[in-house]
C-alpha cells in the first residue's frame, strides 16, 4: 500500500477535525478526498505530510510511519498545499532551483517529469512568483512540488477557485503523472472531478461517508431519481418543497433532481400535483444519481 | 437608457499600459434578471464588475448602473447596490448582530430599521441560536448566507455576487441558490460568477467572457443550441480556452 490510514483523529479545542478516519491508497492509483470546506481534508493531508500529528491512529505513507518515520517521508513525497506557498519574491525558475537544490536535486536530472508543464510557464521564468496568474502559479506549484520525483503526490484542492477549462488541463496532467507509475491523493470540492479518479472517499465533517469506485458509487445510490422541470424553476421549487412526499429536491442544471418517499411512487401523480400548483412545461423523466447526489443524501 | 434595464453597458473598457484587461464589451441586463457573468480566470470578469460597482475607473465606454452613469455618479451607484465577494464575507470577530447592526448603520438604515431587519433575517436564515456568536466560528456555508443577506439589508436595486459558492458543501449551495431566486423573484437583479457550470444554467442569460471580451450572450438553453451540447460546461469549454501562458498577455490563441 502506498498510504495506509488507521482510525486517525485529529481535535482542535472544541472541534472535531477528524474522527476515526481509516482508508488505503494502492500504488500508483489516483485517489481523491471529495469533500466541502471545512470537511477535514487538509487536517489529513497535514497529518499525512507529517506537519502535524493526530490525536489518535497511525498511518504509514510509501511504508514509513508518519510520526517516527517521519524524515523518510518528507524526502520521498511531494505536496501542493491549497494556498500558495512558493516564495513571492523569487522568480519561476529560483523557486524551482530553490526546491531542487533542498531535495538534492537539479532541474536537469527530473526535468522529464515536469517538462510537459513547465513549458506552459518557461517563457515567464524570470517573473517573480508573485506576478503570476492564478493558473500559472498553480503549475509552477506542481512542477516544485515534482522536482524531487516524488513516490506519492498530495495536492489539496488544487482547483478550487479554477475555471472549468483550466482545471481540465489540470486533471489531464495528472493522468499522466498517473501513468508515469505515480501515487497520487488529490482533494477537491468539485464533485464532478470524482468521476476521474480511480477511487474516491466522501468525506464531510470530519467523517467518511463512503468509499469507493466513482462507478460503483453511483450505483448504490437507493432511490429511483428524476428530473423534473416546468416553465419556472421558483416556483418548481417551491411546490416540490411543499410537496408531502418528497423525499429530496435539489436543482441541477435545468433541472430539478426529485426523488419520493414512497415505495410505489408513480410520476402521474406528481405531474397532477404540478398541474395543480399552475405550473406548465411539465416534464419528469428518470434519470441516473451522480456523485453529488450520493453525496447529498449520506450528508443529509 | 431604457427603463427597463438597470445595467446598460456599452464598449467599456478598461487598460492597463498596453493590455486590455476589458475590451469594449456591451451588454445590458433587465430588472430581476438573474445574469450569469462567466469567463476563465484572468478573462476580466473581476476587472469589469469593479468598474461596475464604481470602485474602478473605466479607459473608456458607457456603463450606466441603477441609473447611474459610472464616470461621474461612481458614489451614488455604492448607495444602491448590494455587493458580496467570497474572499472578504463579514468581520469574523463581530457576532452575527453586530455584523448585521454595523452594516445597516454603513447603508444608513435607521435603528429601527436595522432592529426590523435584524429579526427577520436571523429567522429567515434559522440562525437564532447563533444570533450571539461570532461570526468567525460559522460553518462557511453559514457565513456564504448571511453575507449574501446583509448585501441586501438596504433593498438595493442590484447586487452583484463574485463567486459566491465556492467551496460551499452541495447542499447549502443549493440553499443559496434558492435565495438568489427568491431575491429575483422579489424583483432585485442578480449579477453573479460562478465556477461552478450547473450554476450557470440556473441564470436567466449568462455571459462568456474570453481574453476581455463578451464572446457569447444569450439564455442557457440557446448557448447550448447554438454550441450544439448537451450543457453548459461544454459550452464553456468550446468557448473559453484559457489565454495562452507561451503568447505574451493580452493576446490569446
Amino acid at each position: 500500500m502506498s498510504i495506509s490510514i488507521k482510525h486517525i483523529s485529529k481535535s482542535y479545542k472544541n472541534v472535531k477535525a477528524l474522527q476515526g478516519i481509516t482508508f488505503e491508497v494502492k500504488e500508483g492509483e489516483l485517489f481523491g478526498l471529495i469533500g466541502p470546506d471545512g470537511a477535514g481534508k487538509t487536517t489529513l493531508f497535514r497529518i499525512l505530510t507529517t506537519l502535524l500529528i493526530a490525536n489518535e491512529g497511525t498511518a504509514t505513507v510509501a511504508n514509513f510511519d508518519v510520526v517516527s518515520e517521519y524524515k523518510n517521508i518528507r524526502n520521498c513525497v511531494g505536496y501542493m498545499p491549497g494556498k500558495f506557498s512558493l516564495y513571492q519574491d523569487l522568480t519561476v525558475e529560483e523557486n524551482l532551483k530553490f526546491f531542487a537544490t533542498i531535495f538534492g536535486t537539479t532541474i536537469e536530472k527530473n526535468y522529464d517529469l515536469i517538462k510537459d508543464i513547465y513549458i506552459q510557464i518557461e517563457s515567464f521564468k524570470d517573473r517573480r512568483a508573485g506576478q503570476l496568474s492564478g493558473g500559472m502559479k498553480q503549475k509552477l506549484a506542481l512542477c516544485c512540488a515534482l522536482i524531487h520525483k516524488p513516490k506519492v503526490l498530495f495536492l489539496d484542492e488544487p482547483t478550487t477557485g479554477v475555471d472549468p477549462v483550466s482545471r481540465k488541463e489540470f486533471w489531464d496532467m495528472l493522468k499522466h503523472l498517473q501513468q508515469k507509475g505515480m501515487t497520487i491523493l488529490v482533494s477537491t470540492p468539485y464533485m464532478d472531478e470524482a468521476a476521474l479518479c480511480d477511487r474516491i472517499a466522501l468525506i464531510q465533517n470530519g467523517k467518511i461517508l463512503e468509499i469507493n469506485t466513482p462507478e460503483a458509487i453511483v450505483k448504490n445510490f437507493p432511490k429511483p431519481i428524476y428530473n423534473v422541470s416546468a416553465d419556472n424553476m421558483y416556483q418548481l421549487i417551491k411546490s416540490l418543497n411543499a410537496y408531502k412526499y418528497n423525499h429530496s429536491v435539489y436543482p441541477f442544471g435545468e433541472f430539478v433532481h426529485y426523488t419520493d418517499s414512497r415505495i410505489d411512487f408513480n410520476p402521474e401523480d406528481l405531474f397532477q400535483y404540478l398541474e395543480s400548483q399552475n405550473l406548465s412545461k411539465i416534464k419528469i423523466e428518470k434519470t441516473k444519481a451522480t456523485i453529488e447526489d450520493t453525496f447529498m443524501e449520506l450528508a443529509k | 437608457m431604457n427603463n427597463n434595464n438597470v445595467i446598460q453597458v456599452e464598449k467599456l473598457t478598461k487598460m492597463f499600459g498596453d493590455f486590455a484587461a476589458v475590451n469594449a464589451i456591451t451588454f445590458e441586463v433587465k430588472k430581476g434578471e438573474i445574469f450569469g457573468f462567466l469567463g476563465a480566470n484572468g478573462a476580466g470578469k473581476t476587472t469589469a464588475m469593479k468598474m461596475l460597482i464604481g470602485i474602478s475607473n473605466p479607459t473608456s465606454g458607457k456603463a450606466n448602473v441603477a441609473g447611474f452613469d459610472v464616470f461621474t455618479n461612481a458614489e451614488d451607484i455604492k448607495k444602491n447596490i448590494g455587493y458580496m465577494s467570497q474572499k472578504f464575507a463579514l468581520y469574523d470577530d463581530l457576532t452575527v448582530k453586530e455584523n448585521i447592526t454595523f452594516f445597516g448603520g454603513i447603508y444608513g438604515l435607521s435603528r429601527k430599521q436595522i432592529k426590523d431587519k435584524s429579526a427577520v433575517l436571523i429567522e429567515e436564515l434559522g440562525l437564532e441560536k447563533v444570533a450571539n456568536k461570532l461570526v468567525g466560528a460559522l460553518p462557511l456555508g453559514w457565513k456564504q448566507k448571511l453575507s449574501f443577506s446583509v448585501a441586501l439589508l438596504h433593498d438595493p436595486k442590484i447586487v452583484f455576487l463574485d463567486e459566491p459558492t465556492g467551496g460551499v458543501d452541495p447542499i447549502t449551495r443549493r440553499q443559496f441558490w434558492e435565495m438568489i431566486y427568491k431575491a429575483a423573484n422579489q424583483g432585485t437583479t442578480v449579477f453573479v460568477t460562478t465556477h461552478y457550470m450547473d450554476e450557470a444554467e440556473y441564470c436567466d442569460r449568462v455571459s462568456i467572457m474570453v481574453n476581455g471580451k463578451i464572446e457569447a450572450l444569450d439564455t442557457p438553453k440557446k448557448l447550448k443550441e447554438q454550441f450544439k451540447v448537451d450543457n453548459m460546461n461544454d459550452v464553456f469549454l468550446k468557448l473559453a480556452r484559457s489565454p495562452s501562458p507561451t503568447l505574451p498577455i493580452g493576446k490569446g490563441v
